[in-house]
């Protein structure tokens, strides 16, 4: 029986890649460790190796194919005494063999079946909870009427975003670099500062070592001494090496030299849980970051806020934490094409009007509420979905204004309730809104436990539509 | 547990490698003397004069005094270029403040917490800075400044503007990983920088050679191949020949170096230490043998400074610190709307 080649998954949230190379041909024989063909994800181009040993029989893919789906057979390996039509026929057995009409999410949010060709096969997929998050991230909100009617839009990944920012302020100011791990010759752990090495030098992209604590040190002080750094960190869970300089550091020194001592600095990386990578590598610094004076926090959602923020981050006086989202990275969205497109800090933006009930969200969140709201406009209630986009300073009057209107207020968070963004947004609607309130504010978060591994508790532990769904039946009153 | 005492001599590790020349001590005049005998006699009579308020319950919190080691901070500072280099250091930070001439009025006033301190009265003891002197705090967390030093000197680079960083840090930071950090980095960028280990021998109660496996703490560079200089840091004519020598060789673009400065306090850690850990034989030995005020003092009369020359700056010196206090006693503390202020540069 040959043994099927399929295309591998090379990174938790790849979905399908283009088979770039193969490096064997059919009739080699090849040994486990061979080197059989180069297969590019979003990210990066990867070696494909044999597992088995054999013959190739068939390579079913042919190179330079885009949008293979992980799973697909791609070619098949002959084991000793088999024929190449042996292979052949179990192939096509196979094919029989699957179920038809799987459904799955594309990009643009719709249900679509599946082609059940050799091309687009069923692939095979746990059902976690971050695939809940990454497939509700599909969701666009309205476009933001600040954007002039008319604007030529254009589709970016929240990733080309980040990095089109970046560049247009080191072009602009000189005295913009970026530092950390991976960020110049890997060309970034998730491939945001692409490019950027080869368009600024090593003189402003700057490789530094493993070392959190120090190069967040060495970041702030430059700010101090007058540049602007933006340092990246592989993932704001080991920020918390570096939180020292962020907070004492960063955050505190205008303060206690009385205006003396600025400190304009962005630190930026990705935040929240990802897929499947345990409890160290998943957690929403969020609310951390949001309760020191003297930081500014920034957590925005598609790829047009990603970019419009982070510019104003960049050129902001003060210290900003940046908080990205891993699984949002190849989300693409629609991006207003401008010269200079930079948002205000700490203003919200309504993605869905609506009266019946308000949704606050930010990052990675505000899927789940969009497609949550959706759900609900099926049922005859009409929800309004808030980004909060900056975490400090919080627009209240946004969103108290939204509650005015709608008099009940769910807030989704994808992070721990315990001294949440929620739990803050509760407080100041009671203490502000409270007449306006019709109905108590109710928090649909994570569950309040280190982020598991297994795909089943995984998906237990983290926000999905359902969840929102049943939290805002219970402030409508609805059954 | 037994522990060999810290005595063994400072040889310079054996190495194939480039290295700084020894230090020789500095050719001072006799008018060079006389400024450095001012600046140090100004700490001094200015951190007595801390400690005095301190008692009397003008100044609160944290203090901590720099008698002792005066003659670091003013034999290293008189060497640079005040247009371009640059100085951090940490909480006992009073003294470098002073040696780079900053008004003793609005220092005392800051520790005093009033509206005319040089903070504001928002920072205090530990909190100071002058970004015009190009003086970069005044931090309370112990080793954060060496970081952060190393990102002054990477904008020095960065700018190619000719500084060079001076950052102060204590024998108890010396044992913080971020120190070691840095020193990776600024090696492997070959930055412009000048490490200053302050050995005064304690991190608060504790001795160097309980704390430190190496307790020489110049040779603690070796292994990111920054070269490092043992210095008496009592005596300013050689701390200023070793910033001198520090300079030439970080100037000539060879990156780091890391000069050990001996030295001692006299006072406890804070304010509120009573210093058990030492006996006052010991302290009265260092005052007595290797003052860095009554070093210099001799060094003047050789140059033929009499005795009513010296009383005639030691006058002019009480009367500029009881100014400060006075000043400092007498300001009002800042406006109840300065709550709100600086928190942020920016309005969103």
């Amino acid at each position: 029986m040959a043994i099927e080649i399929k295309m591998p998954a090379l990174s938790p949230t790849m979905e399908e890649g283009t088979l770039a190379k193969w490096l064997v041909k059919e009739g080699d024989v090849v040994k486990s460790g061979d080197i059989m063909a180069e297969i590019e994800t979003d990210k990066a181009t990867m070696e494909f190796e044999a597992v088995d040993e054999g013959t190739i029989g068939k390579l079913v893919v042919a190179e330079g194919t885009d949008n293979v789906k992980v799973g697909t057979v791609i070619a098949t390996l002959l084991e000793d005494g088999e024929s190449a039509a042996d292979a052949a026929a179990a192939h096509a057995a196979t094919k029989d063999d699957r179920p038809k009409g799987d459904a799955t999410a594309d990009e643009s949010g719709k249900t679509v079946d599946t082609v059940e060709d050799s091309a687009h096969p069923a692939q095979e997929k746990v059902d976690t909870g971050a695939r809940q998050l990454f497939e509700a991230a599909a969701h666009e909100g309205r476009t933001d009427p600040a954007i002039p009617e008319g604007t030529e839009m254009v589709k970016l990944t929240v990733r080309e975003a980040l990095r089109d920012a970046m560049a247009e302020e080191m072009r602009a100011d000189d005295r913009v670099f970026v530092m950390g791990e991976e960020v110049a010759q890997y060309q970034g752990a998730y491939k945001v500062t692409q490019g950027l090495l080869d368009e600024f030098g090593d003189r402003r992209v700057i490789d530094t070592p493993i070392t959190e604590y120090g190069f967040a040190g060495v970041g702030t002080g430059a700010a101090m001494g007058g540049l602007r750094p933006i340092v990246e960190f592989m993932t704001f869970n080991f920020a918390m090496q570096a939180i020292d300089h962020i907070i004492n550091s960063a955050a505190k020194t205008n303060y206690m030299s009385g205006g003396q001592m600025r400190c304009p600095i962005v630190f930026r990386g990705p935040n929240g849980a990802a897929s499947r990578v345990g409890a160290q590598h998943s957690q929403n610094y969020g609310p951390w970051y949001a309760s020191v004076p003297g930081l500014i926090v920034i957590a925005p959602y598609d790829a047009a806020d990603a970019k419009g923020l982070l510019k104003a981050a960049i050129r902001s006086e003060d210290p900003v934490v940046f908080l990205e989202n891993e699984l949002m990275y190849g989300r693409s969205f629609e991006v207003p094409k401008m010269d200079d497109y930079v948002l205000p800090i700490g203003k919200a933006r309504i993605m869905k009007p609506g009266k019946d009930v308000t949704l606050v969200s930010y990052s990675i969140g505000v899927g789940i509420a969009l497609e949550a709201a959706e759900t609900l406009a099926g049922e005859g209630i009409d929800a309004e979905v808030i980004d909060l986009r900056t975490l400090r300073p919080l627009d209240k009057q946004t969103v108290l204004k939204s509650l005015a209107k709608t008099n009940r207020i769910v807030v989704v968070e994808e992070g721990w309730p315990t001294c949440s963004i929620a739990s803050e947004i509760a407080a100041f609607v009671m203490e502000e809104g409270f007449d306006d309130l019709d109905a108590p504010v109710l928090r649909v978060t994570d569950e309040d436990v280190p982020l598991p591994y297994a795909a089943n508790l995984e998906k237990k532990a983290l926000i999905n539509a359902d969840k929102v769904v049943a939290a805002v039946k219970k402030v409508t009153y609805r059954k | 547990m037994a522990k060999s005492p810290a005595a063994r001599p400072a040889e310079p590790p054996l190495s194939n490698r480039e290295r700084p020349a020894e230090p020789k001590p500095f050719e001072a005049n006799k008018d060079q003397l006389l400024d450095f005998y001012k600046q140090m006699l100004l700490i001094r009579r200015f951190e007595e004069k801390a400690g005095q308020l301190y008692g009397l319950g003008f100044i609160g919190g944290f203090c901590h005094l720099y008698i002792g080691q005066e003659a670091v901070a003013v034999g290293l500072q008189s060497a640079l270029n005040g247009d371009t280099d640059s100085v951090i250091t940490g909480y006992r930070d009073h003294g470098h403040m002073l040696a780079y001439g900053i008004d003793p009025k609005i220092i005392m006033a800051e520790l005093t917490g009033r509206a005319a301190g040089i903070s504001k009265g928002k920072g205090g003891s530990m909190h100071m800075f002058s970004t015009e002197h190009k003086f970069y705090g005044g931090h309370g967390i112990v080793g954060a400044q060496v970081s952060l030093g190393t990102g002054l000197a990477f904008k020095h680079k960065y700018s190619a503007d000719g500084g060079v960083c001076l950052a102060y840090f204590g024998d108890g930071a010396a044992n913080q990983g971020q120190v070691y950090e840095s020193f990776n980095m600024a090696e492997l960028w070959k930055l412009p920088i000048i490490f200053v280990i302050e050995n005064n021998q304690y991190a608060m109660g504790t001795s160097v050679n309980r704390a430190s496996s190496e307790d020489q703490l110049y040779r603690r560079g070796e292994s990111f191949r920054i070269p490092g200089i043992q210095v008496d840091g009592m005596d300013v004519l050689a701390c200023r020949g070793a910033a001198e020598e520090a300079l030439a060789w970080v100037r000539a673009g060879k990156g780091p170096v890391i000069l050990e400065m001996k030295t001692y306090r006299y006072r406890g850690h804070s304010m509120s230490d009573p210093a058990k850990y030492r006996s006052r034989e010991e302290v009265q030995a260092v005052r007595d043998k290797s003052d860095p005020i009554e070093h210099v003092k001799k060094l003047l009369e050789g140059h033929g400074v009499g005795e009513a020359d010296l009383k005639s700056i030691e006058q002019e010196i009480r009367k500029v610190v009881n100014e400060a206090a006075d000043f400092a006693e007498s300001t009002p503390e800042p406006e109840a709307g300065e709550l709100y202020t600086d928190v942020l540069v920016e309005s969103y």
